[in-house]
């Protein structure tokens, strides 16, 4: 434990300069509060108004023509659950059947219904975590830390599954912040952009 | 100054005393900072917008011949949430209610719970445009000094 909190205290700065986050809400007002409070902790943020979108913009709608999708990096996708089109348990599972590197990134599913079911449906999926909106700076604080440190907070089952996951996560972060340099500005400033208006 | 610095302060606590405005708006307030001078104004304006559609959605909705309760049921739940994230504390708890009428079909209940809703709204829009202002004026007292910190 010691030595992987050494290897992170060595990263942190950097490192959460170059967080890339990628919110789905197809709420106007909560695109630009998740927006606002990942920035605020020091994210990168794209934000993007459905699944389908936040598909296209992982590359993996299979309409990945073009490019070989090694420039964008996410470290983290925040989901809405209701949304129209497809909702957030069914992204949350697009992206859990996808092989390698999508299947590892965190998945935080928000509502605003703390409906159990659903809440169980969703961890049960793989999401890393489910908030309750309106979302807090303290959770996105505590969010970030966590998957971050790969620390598991809570006790549970289910946790030391994400734990073993998170580990590999932050193995995987440290050994791609340089790509992190390489995630095309262009795209996220649009979506942000978008999701202004 | 210090008279409006206090008329301001006052209207927030007021706002905050009443139930009109809850914790949540001042989590806004925190995210607010030089990088973002104004995010607290650019939230609201962007719910204004996203209310005064939804609001003329579901009376729209509620005058049809054949009412759809499931789409006035999704305008509420949508009005609800981007209530609750700005902190408009009695118009979440009013869309809340709305929603059950929606649940139970009861059409008298909405019309009187959209009416509830619209003026709840408007209270907290005009509190809202005159904090902006306050803060907008003492922007602008600040700015007429200039020698002074």
């Amino acid at each position: 434990m010691a030595i992987s909190g050494d290897v992170l205290r060595d990263f942190s700065p950097e490192v959460v300069g170059e967080f890339h986050v990628l919110a789905v809400d197809d709420s106007f007002v909560d695109r630009k509060v998740i927006e606002r409070l990942l920035k605020f902790t020091s994210c990168k943020v794209t934000v993007v108004e459905s699944g389908t979108r936040a598909l296209q913009y992982l590359g993996l709608d299979g309409d990945t023509s073009s490019i070989g999708f090694d420039g964008v990096k996410v470290n983290m996708i925040m989901t809405d659950y209701s949304m129209p089109g497809m909702t957030g348990y069914e992204l949350l599972k697009k992206i859990k059947q996808e092989s390698s590197v999508f299947r590892e990134i965190p998945v935080v599913v928000m509502s605003s219904e703390n409906i159990l079911t659903r809440i169980d449906s969703c961890l049960e999926e793989g999401a890393e975590e489910f908030l309750l909106k309106p979302v807090k700076l303290s959770d996105v604080k505590r969010l970030t830390d966590f998957i971050l440190r790969g620390e598991g907070k809570q006790v549970g089952g289910k946790r030391s599954q994400k734990r073993s996951r998170s580990d590999d996560f932050v193995s995987s972060l440290s050994t791609s912040c340089s790509s992190c340099d390489l995630s095309s500005p262009s795209p996220s400033e649009i979506s942000s952009k978008k999701s202004r208006l | 100054m210090d008279h409006l610095q206090r008329k301001l302060r006052d209207l927030e606590s007021t706002m905050i005393q009443q139930g009109i405005l809850d914790d949540q708006f001042s989590q806004l307030q925190k995210l607010q900072d030089d990088s973002s001078p104004d995010f607290v104004y650019e939230v609201i304006t962007l719910f204004f917008a996203d209310s005064d559609k939804l609001l003329n959605n579901m009376s729209h909705a509620l005058g049809q011949k054949d009412v759809n309760f499931k789409q006035i049921d999704a305008y509420a739940h949508q009005q609800k949430g981007s209530s609750a994230s700005v902190g408009a504390a009695k118009v979440t708890n009013i869309c809340a209610a709305f929603r059950s009428f929606c649940e139970a079909k009861n059409l008298e209940g909405c019309r009187r719970c959209l009416q509830q809703l619209r003026q709840e709204y408007d209270i907290m829009k005009n509190n809202l445009l005159l904090l902006f202002k306050l803060q907008q004026d003492i922007k602008t007292f600040n700015r007429s000094i200039p020698t002074r910190e």
